[in-house]
């Protein structure tokens, strides 16, 4: 694996995004939900609101790289506020 | 009507998954982490952090090659959509003659893109090109390898000519499934031509035409062998699009961090604009099925 030169950080990275997959699956098996209507006006499932999380996410991070630069602590406060937010009414 | 859903197919998927992880999902992974470091070869690596997404954030050089891209994208996709509707429209419905016509209209989609790069580059040469040569001789100041206006005037014919099939035998497909009846109705109430297309035609394409409109937007948006093959992304910088220019970065100058953070955000623009297109067409699928 030395030619994909993995760093701590984006093993970490990909660990999270790996265990939120798992457990979302898991979710989906063990209690299985319809699609809801949310203030987007189109259904979606859990799977769908962590895609739309993670993607805007990205954004926020970049967003906020652009603007107020390095550390991104204050994206990641961001992010976990949208991504309630997105859960909540989407 | 309802879809059957069963999980279950999910595991006919499974060898195209594998597949798909080896060609794409580790090398995707293997960009992130360039994207954090930096490397002089040798398979050494340096941390980097965030350096080289700060860098290109503020990179004028890769906005501008992201403009050039978007407008490229926008060209095509006005041209190309209204003129695919059109031939659509126009093609024979049955017979001989539509058979010929898909035939014909087949024949650019098949020519592999370098070949495509080739026709146009020889194409457009004053000195041998016949297209070139024709406008020289009609006393048009033609050269696309010196003005960058004949250069982007040729790399939006050539993918006008290269693509525009696609949209018109998507189109065409959805005309043919239009059943007569509704033909007849308008014919009673006498719509125009006009009413027929706007209220018959049009809905009935709005599945196929958003499927052109996004796959001709993805590949155009990553758009690398044609303008490379025949401008070679010049005059200066005019045709240099934003797949030429991250090839240009990583491979000629070997800065692979700053490439590789680029292609993340590129990566991010393609996933939203392919995830709304996604969206709609489902939706479209769930409220024409009501």
């Amino acid at each position: 694996m030395a030619w994909m030169a993995w760093t701590l950080p984006t093993a970490a990275f990909f660990g999270t995004i790996a265990a939120l997959l798992v457990i979302f699956t898991v979710l989906a098996i063990k209690y299985p939900e319809t699609p809801r209507l949310g203030v987007l006006r189109f259904e979606t499932t859990r799977g769908d609101r962590l895609f739309i999380t993670l993607l805007g996410s990205g954004f926020i991070n970049l967003i906020w790289l652009a603007t107020m630069g390095a550390p991104l602590w204050g994206a990641l406060a961001l992010c976990l506020a949208y991504a309630f937010a997105v859960f909540r009414w989407v | 009507m309802d879809k059957t859903q069963n999980n279950k197919a999910w595991f006919l998927v499974l060898p195209v998954l594998v597949l798909v992880a080896f060609s794409a999902v580790l090398p995707l992974m293997t960009v992130v982490n360039y994207s954090v470091q930096d490397t002089f070869g040798n398979n050494e690596f340096f941390w980097a952090g965030l350096d080289w997404f700060d860098e290109m954030l503020h990179s004028d050089r890769m906005w501008d090659a992201l403009g050039k891209q978007a407008l490229f994208s926008a060209i095509i996709l006005a041209i190309e959509v209204p003129l695919g509707i059109f031939v659509a429209l126009n093609m024979p419905k049955r017979g001989f003659w539509a058979s010929f016509c898909l035939v014909v209209m087949a024949l650019p989609l098949l020519i592999p893109f370098n070949v495509v790069g080739t026709i146009w580059q020889i194409f457009g040469r004053v000195d041998i090109g016949l297209l070139g040569h024709t406008l020289a001789a009609l006393g048009i100041d033609y050269n696309y390898t010196s003005d960058a206006l004949d250069a982007w005037a040729t790399l939006i014919v050539m993918d006008v000519w290269h693509w525009t099939s696609l949209v018109a035998l998507l189109a065409y497909a959805g005309l043919q499934s239009i059943p007569e009846a509704y033909y007849q109705a308008a014919k009673i109430d006498q719509a125009s031509r006009w009413a027929v297309f706007r209220y018959i035609e049009l809905p009935k394409m709005q599945g196929v035409l958003l499927i052109a409109v996004l796959l001709r937007f993805m590949d155009s948006f990553m758009i690398y062998t044609e303008p490379f093959v025949v401008t070679g992304g010049g005059p200066g910088n005019a045709t240099t699009f934003l797949s030429i220019d991250l090839v240009k970065m990583a491979i000629g100058q070997f800065d692979l961090g700053p490439a590789a953070a680029f292609s993340l955000m590129y990566f991010l623009v393609i996933l939203l604009i392919s995830w709304v297109f996604y969206t709609v067409m489902t939706n479209l699928d769930k409220a024409e099925g009501k």
